[in-house]
């Protein structure tokens, strides 16, 4: 393994596919884990990883390493298992990076596994994978045999004291499953309901045991860390963030598509350089930076470098780094729709504003995109988006992320819901955006 | 404690207690729907939405729920704050979206706890244009109504079932808002507590089956405090009524009985108050053998001649104390027996004697709650006196509760707790006849004939303290328990040892005696609960009598005249010595409220007031007596036995019995040596509120008063007046600072739920204001005994006799064994058909399977055959109470043999 | 017929022992319930209530407990579905790249609607939220596998392929 600039994506380049277990130990695979089994203590894998600054790519951002040390070590985890949980659910609509991961390099997931499990002291590990992933699922199962047969998992892992097993759990369908809390519900066979935080995952998480739940990018950076080092890592980043990151777009470019670029990337460069510009007869009216639950940002945030920190100044969200486009065929309150019925569907029924108060704005919203708005109408979406969006008001943040596009939409096209209110109709249909 | 500032106004609170809780015990008003102070917080419904200031300079706040954080010392919250009181009134909204405009014809209204929050919340224009979610409901069998369309999905009804009860059958389906709670299928909800669903559901999804049969509003009921007559527990009640007759019962909260939750037993097994089965009028027979109506002035005069030269009275565990005193003064307590069986008798001696010694304490049901190890000996908890096993339920989850203590979680954070502590579980032993419902939450059972599960109970007993003597050799399993239990025991801070009557078996109680003493003596805070089997067993048992039932039965074959009270003496008394004693007494007076075998041989019947139209006093498994008011006044010559057996006294010359009212009574049954407290249990009839107010039965907003009877008579009939108790048969009057024990009905402005109860308690959750209901009568210093010697191992355990004949051993079953519940209608309904258990040789022997039938020609039963593998040779273990058995197994075995006609009833539960 | 005999009658001996090594792996029996539902779902399309009861027994919970996981899924069948599962994407990438025509055309062209099964019982349609290909919008699933750029024009050739 070459000190990259794309640590994650270099190995599946290089092969233009699938790495399998040769290919992946060609390229230095497995080294660091055996080295960090072997020869450094858990404190030293995590203080490497905090140095490194790297943030959580599920979409909340947090420090892996800060986020490991939470973990009780020794007596005070008390008798029984500690579980490291990888979170392959990926169903943030707009969102196809862990896939990618999953299905060309699987190994560098175990890898990570390997070193994140040593790390936080875990004998078990799971993969909680979404249930459509077939194609990941059956790469990943081959790489864990492999592994196994390697030794590289199971009892005495590169023939240390250290032992791990991993495994697959495959979703029933849910976007919930994908917030680490109702993850762990699922992942113990019930229904994927969130769990009140604290006890926080690390502190009392499956089975009722210390839990670290990562990402498939957060843990597939893990590996290069040990390897080069934390400055390395650092060095990655453009701007204040570590790394690289996956960064996709779909919607009316030329090239859709996933790339491995220094984190911090701007978003005009994903766009135009990598994604190949808009296609031509369509316009970019505005854009949902990191999957389905983060804010609208338009034009003037083109310039904006793709970090957690600028584009949360935005008003907005990096979340999972895969940005969707809106262009000036779409209606925007039509895409509310879409949204929000996604949202609505998704609600797993718990708390009441996610539960009752997203389907009802599901229906404000096709009541106004099929002619039927009243003029109140905009008044009661954005009372009920605020209420229902603030963190906090409902029981997780599922319903808070479903107001992220809808409160933003609100701001930036909201000519477009009031001309359908005046109109009593859409626009777009009748053709005369 | 900690203090906190609630717009601005200071309160105490305790530091770590959930604010909701808090709030409401401050009696500040905040809505709220997944809360209930049994369940704990799981911040599902967002009702309890306040504002939290960070501290004084800031203005803004943010929004919490208040159910889910933690009070800490100078807290600075808002519950007015504009924002949050709009966010609740949005929650409302959102919950309306769906909600029928059903009020009118829904029988939570008047009483919704939707409704009051509704209000409270301001929520009044509905925005919502689309169309309301309709879902299917299902038959859920006798006791409960399915109306599923009205939930509002706070998930209360799921937790109580599952976490709190242990139901599996009734559950959460689906997602979304499309969220459906019942069951996989139509069908009946098993779980015995399930009534309680009526309760907790905070609107109209479970509503209360068999009053919907005759349904009245809340408003329009009058009710009464009063006890439950379903088993020893004592679980405190509110019957309704309305037109004469008993609607419905509901809980009446006692903070240190039965909390907030009856068993299904108690709560739908009122039914036989309305029977047609009620003697109304006296009755006595003349020479064709007919009954005759007679005057109650006759009917007092006859019973006054029966009585005047002597006569033998047999008491009842089901009448009050009252009647019972009554009747111990009319015949003297030489010819006075308890009514309990002789075998029972005897057993409730020992109890008191085991209490008197006051070698360990006697639990409260929310003392067995806190236990951190339980061993049950030999009774059946769940079948018998079923409340006791929901809290021993409870119990085991203290070791989770612990453990979530250690980790930080606070202990009304109920899904933390729960997915945190996992399946971890306090230690429960359940040492049993045959397997019981509590052993899925066991973590060491053993079964045995109840000789060896008291020489199991005796050697634990020894492995705790050698000075307690061991009994036989016990087998390797039993063994393996014994050691178990003694280690579990031993570690335990607060242990708990239950046994009871059920059985028959003395050896069970000595021994749970012993284990409990040498426990104590261990130097931990043990508890001993010994239950016996009907709502005043513990009372008679207490007052005691001259001569036991047996012989009682005996003199009166000999010619003795017989009065015999409230008591269906076939059940309790071999049938030929009843036979003879019927045939040989010069008379059999019975009074009594419903017809039975022992009224039909009777040559005088009286008709005795039922509990709900009577006040007497009930003692429970604790010696808490307790007192029950009448809801409603007795109709035609029905009334109260006490008053009867006075009036007969009086009529006979005695003048030691002139009682007027039950206060009179009451005193009287003060004066016997064990019962001086009894007076305490309620205030008399003297007792005035401070503004010198009677307590009213029915409420401010009770309608209809005066032409409520127009179909009879269109002139409005006089208010009834309560010569007797400090309850008014009227609104007139006022709720609010009187004594719990007369809290006739819960209802505070602005709540219009059993939710209200919380306005009249110390702090919500806690005791009742003033204090819990009833008085403790039982509890004793060690006396100048010496433990350890005191019961002794004299067991030997009965085998097979090699002639094919079996002992017969009983059972019971929450819903049939008990005799009054038992002819409840939705009570039999859910009662199993007659069974009998034999062991898998015997069955074999008998060449007979599961579901077949055999037949007793001794008892002239049939019953359908149980096989449980553990049962020994020799052995059969009937049900009581069902197919003719009374209470009692007959001592002689009997035989057995295969009976081909039987068929087993197609279906038990009618659908509809 | 002993317990485990019934439980062979509804459930295969092959399903039991997948069922068991599942449960081998996990700290209690109930913990398997998704990976059982799952094992019996792959076997025979779908998760009738008398499989839903054995499986149920065979984790010795309640069917109702059981049925209360199932019906929060997705991705477990509770009704009968056809030899094939189509499930169009109707998430936001695949709604801006105009997955509506697309469905349009398959329902068309199967005479379904969403949520049903062609008489034939050759497909069951159903919706299905963001399959993680939204570079490749619209994106449609078939049995297990995906068809990315699915164009009007292509539909017709892409369902022949599953007889
Ligand atoms: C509604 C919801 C859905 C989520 N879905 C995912 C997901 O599919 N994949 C993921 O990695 N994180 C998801 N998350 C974030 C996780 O809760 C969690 O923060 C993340 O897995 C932690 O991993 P990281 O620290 O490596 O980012 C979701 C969060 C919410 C609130
Ligand atoms: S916000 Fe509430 S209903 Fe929505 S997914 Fe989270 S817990 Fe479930
Ligand atoms: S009572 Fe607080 S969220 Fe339901």
């Amino acid at each position: 393994m070459s000190s990259s600039s794309k640590p994650l994506t270099e190995r599946i380049e290089t092969e233009n596919g699938l790495v399998d277990l040769a290919a992946y130990q060609r390229a230095g695979g497995y080294d660091a884990a055996r080295r960090v089994v072997t020869s450094m203590t858990p404190e030293e894998v995590q203080d490497l990883v905090k140095d490194a600054n790297l943030r959580g790519r599920g979409g909340a951002g947090f420090p892996t390493g800060v986020k490991w040390s939470f973990v009780p070590k020794g007596d005070a985890a008390g008798p029984g298992h500690k579980y490291l949980v990888c979170n392959a659910d990926e169903m943030e609509p707009g969102t196809f990076k862990d896939r990618y991961l999953l299905e060309y390099d699987p190994h560098l997931l175990v890898e990570g596994m390997i070193i994140g499990a040593y790390a936080i002291q875990a004998d078990k590990a799971y993969v909680f994978m979404r249930g459509e992933y077939h194609e990941g699922f059956r790469q990943l199962s081959r790489a864990i045999d492999d592994a196994k047969a390697q030794g590289f998992l199971g009892s005495n892992v590169f023939g240390s004291d250290f032992s791990v097993d991993l495994g697959i759990h495959r979703s029933g369908g849910r976007y919930i499953c994908g917030e680490e809390t109702a993850l762990l519900n699922a992942l113990e066979g019930k229904r994927a309901q969130p769990r009140y935080k604290p006890p926080f995952p690390p502190a009392s998480g499956a089975w009722g045991r210390p839990t670290i739940v990562n990402n498939v990018e957060t843990l597939c950076n893990v590996p290069g860390i040990l390897r080069h080092g934390a400055q390395w890592f650092q060095d990655l980043g453009n701007g204040d963030d570590a790394g690289t990151k996956l960064y996709g777009v779909s919607g009316r470019v030329n090239r859709p598509g996933l790339w491995e670029l220094p984190i911090g990337t701007s978003i005009r460069e994903i766009i135009e350089e990598h994604a190949g510009g808009m296609q031509a007869g369509y316009q970019l009216r505005g854009l949902l930076p990191g999957g389905a639950s983060t804010d609208f940002l338009v034009e003037q945030h083109l310039d904006l470098p793709m970090d957690y920190g600028s584009i949360q100044a935005a008003g907005s969200r990096m979340g999972t780094g895969t940005m969707i486009l809106m262009d000036d065929s779409i209606c925007p309150v039509a895409m509310s729709v879409n949204l929000q019925h996604f949202f609505a569907q998704e609600s797993c029924g718990f708390c009441t504003p996610c539960r009752e108060g997203l389907p009802w704005l599901e229906s404000l919203l096709i009541d106004i995109e099929e002619g039927r708005g009243n003029p109140g109408d905009l008044d009661v979406l954005s009372a009920n988006a605020s209420y229902i969006g603030a963190p906090g008001n409902t029981f997780c943040l599922h319903a808070t992320g479903a107001m992220e596009p809808l409160n933003s939409a609100l701001k930036y096209f909201r000519e477009d819901f009031e001309a359908h209110i005046e109109r009593g109709g859409c626009p777009y249909r009748e053709g005369s955006a | 404690m900690a203090k906190i500032s609630v717009d601005g106004v200071e309160f105490d609170a305790k530091e770590g207690e959930n604010l909701l809780q808090a709030v409401l015990s401050a009696q500040l008003e905040l809505p709220y729907f997944c809360w209930h102070p049994s369940l704990g917080s799981v911040g599902a419904c967002r009702q309890c939405a306040v504002i939290q200031y960070a501290d004084e300079e800031d203005t803004q706040g943010r929004l919490i729920m208040a159910c889910m954080t933690p009070v800490a010392d100078g807290m600075r919250v808002s519950l007015e704050a504009a924002h949050a009181r709009d966010f609740r009134a949005s929650v409302i909204e959102w919950l309306m979206e769906n909600h029928p405009h059903d009020c009118p014809v829904c029988e939570e209204g008047g009483e919704c706890h939707l409704q009051d929050m509704t209000v409270m919340s301001g929520h009044t224009a509905r925005r919502y244009r689309g169309n309301k979610r309709t879902f299917e409901n299902q038959y859920l069998g006798p006791f409960l109504n399915h109306e599923m369309n009205r939930c509002i999905t706070c998930y209360r009804c799921v937790r109580y079932y599952q976490d709190y009860a242990g139901g599996t059958d009734l559950q959460a389906f689906g997602s979304r808002a499309r969220m459906y709670f019942g069951r996989e299928e139509a069908g009946v909800l098993e779980n015995p507590f399930s009534g309680n669903l009526v309760e907790v559901c905070p609107t109209g999804v479970f509503t209360d089956k068999p009053f919907s049969k005759t349904y009245t509003r809340k408003w329009d009921l009058q009710s009464a405090p009063s006890v439950c007559a379903g088993c020893a527990v004592g679980c405190n009640t509110i019957p309704s009524e309305r037109y004469g007759r008993l609607k419905r019962v509901h809980n009446r909260y006692n903070g240190s009985v039965n909390g907030y939750f009856l068993c299904d037993r108690g709560r739908y097994g009122f039914g036989y108050v309305n029977d047609d089965a009620r003697i109304h009028k006296v009755g006595v027979r003349a020479a064709d053998g007919v009954f005759d109506v007679i005057s109650a002035e006759e009917g007092e005069e006859k019973l006054g001649d029966i009585v005047r030269d002597g006569a033998i009275g047999i008491g009842s565990p089901r009448a009050s104390l009252e009647s019972n005193l009554a009747l111990k003064v009319l015949v003297g307590e030489e010819n006075f027996c308890t009514g309990l069986s002789s075998a029972e008798d005897a057993l409730m001696r020992l109890i008191l004697d085991v209490y008197e010694c006051g070698g360990a304490r006697i639990p409260t049901l929310a003392q067995v709650e806190e236990a951190d190890a339980v061993l049950i000996l030999g009774e059946d908890v769940l079948n018998t006196a079923p409340r006791v096993a929901l809290a021993v339920r409870q119990s085991v989850r203290n070791e989770s509760l612990e453990m979530a203590e250690q980790a930080g979680i606070p202990l009304w954070q109920e899904a933390g707790v729960r997915s945190h502590g996992r399946e971890s579980a306090s230690p429960l032993l359940v040492a049993s006849l045959l397997p019981t419902e509590l052993d899925e939450l066991a973590t060491h059972t053993c079964n045995g004939a109840p000789e060896s599960l008291a020489a199991a109970g005796f050697a634990i007993a020894h492995r705790l303290n050698s000075a307690y003597a061991a009994g036989e050799e016990l087998d390797g399993p039993t063994q393996s328990f014994v050691d178990d239990a003694a280690a579990v025991l031993s570690r335990a801070k607060r242990p708990l040892v239950i046994s009871g009557t059920s059985l028959r078996n003395d050896g069970l109680i000595k021994a749970a005696a012993n284990i409990a003493w040498a426990l104590k003596a261990q130097g931990c805070d043990a508890g001993l609960l010994l239950t016996a089997a009907e709502a005043n067993s513990c009372g008679v048992g207490m007052l005691g009598g001259g001569v036991d039932l047996d012989t009682a039965l005996r003199a009166a074959a000999a010619g003795q005249a017989l009065v015999v009270l409230e008591n269906d003496v076939t059940r309790r008394a071999d049938p030929d010595l009843v036979a003879s004693a019927f045939s040989g007494s010069t008379a059999v007076a019975v009074l009594d409220s419903l017809e039975n075998a022992t009224t039909e041989s009777a040559s005088l019947v009286l008709p005795a007031a039922t509990f709900a139209e009577s006040t007497g006093t009930f003692v429970n498994y604790e010696g808490r007596a307790q007192r029950f008011f009448e809801v409603f006044a007795a109709t035609g010559e029905t009334a109260p036995a006490w008053r009867w057996l006075s009036k007969a006294g009086a009529r006979a010359g005695r003048n030691d019995m002139h009682w007027q009212h039950v206060d009179q009574v009451v005193e009287a049954v003060a004066s016997h040596p064990r019962l001086v407290g009894v007076a305490d249990a309620a205030p008399n009839g003297g007792h005035r509120n401070a503004a010198g107010n009677r307590v009213p039965r029915a409420p401010h907003r009770y309608s209809g008063r005066t032409a409520m009877n127009a179909g009879v008579n269109i002139h409005e009939p006089k208010t009834q007046v309560d010569e007797e108790t400090p309850l008014s048969y009227s609104m007139e009057g006022a709720m609010g600072d009187q004594p719990a024990a007369l809290t006739s009905y819960v209802w505070s402005p602005g709540w219009n739920s059993n939710q209200s109860v919380f306005k009249f308690q110390q702090e919500v959750g806690g005791a009742m204001a003033g204090g819990d209901p009833g008085v403790r009568m039982l509890d004793a210093e060690p006396a100048q005994v010496d433990f350890a010697q005191r019961y002794r191992p004299l067991q030997t355990p009965i085998g097979a006799e090699g002639d094919g004949r079996f002992k017969l051993l009983p059972t019971h079953s929450i819903f049939g064994s008990e005799e009054l519940s038992g002819r409840s209608q939705p009570i039999a309904e859910r009662g199993p058909q007659a069974f009998i258990v034999l062991g898998a040789a015997e069955a074999a022997r008998l060449q007979v399977a599961e579901g077949m039938g055999v037949r007793c020609p001794e008892l002239d039963a049939t019953f359908a055959v149980r096989v449980e593998e553990s049962l020994a040779e020799g052995l059969a273990v009937v049900a009581m109470g069902l197919g003719g058995l009374g209470d009692e197994v007959p001592s002689e075995r009997v035989t057995l043999e295969p009976d081909p006609e039987f068929v087993p009833p197609t279906t038990l539960i009618a659908r509809g | 017929m002993s317990e485990a005999d019934q439980l062979i009658d509804v459930l295969t001996s092959e399903e039991v022992e997948a069922i068991e090594a599942e449960i081998a792996h996990l700290p209690d029996r109930e913990s398997a319930a998704m990976e059982a539902l799952q094992i019996v779902q792959a076997n025979r399309g779908w998760v009738s209530d008398a499989s839903l009861s054995a499986i149920a027994r065979l984790l010795g919970m309640s069917a109702a407990a059981l049925d209360s996981i199932a019906t929060f899924y997705n991705l477990i069948f509770r009704q009968p579905v056809g030899r094939h599962v189509i499930m169009t994407c109707d998430s936001v990438s695949c709604f801006v790249m105009g997955c509506e025509k697309v469905h349009k055309a398959i329902e068309e062209s199967l005479g379904v609607s969403p949520g049903e099964t062609t008489e034939d019982g050759r497909y069951t349609l159903l919706p299905i939220v963001c399959l993680g290909a939204c570079d490749r919008a619209p994106v449609i699933m078939i049995d297990d596998e995906l068809h990315g750029d699915v164009a009007v024009e292509d539909v017709p050739a892409i369902l022949e392929r599953y007889p």
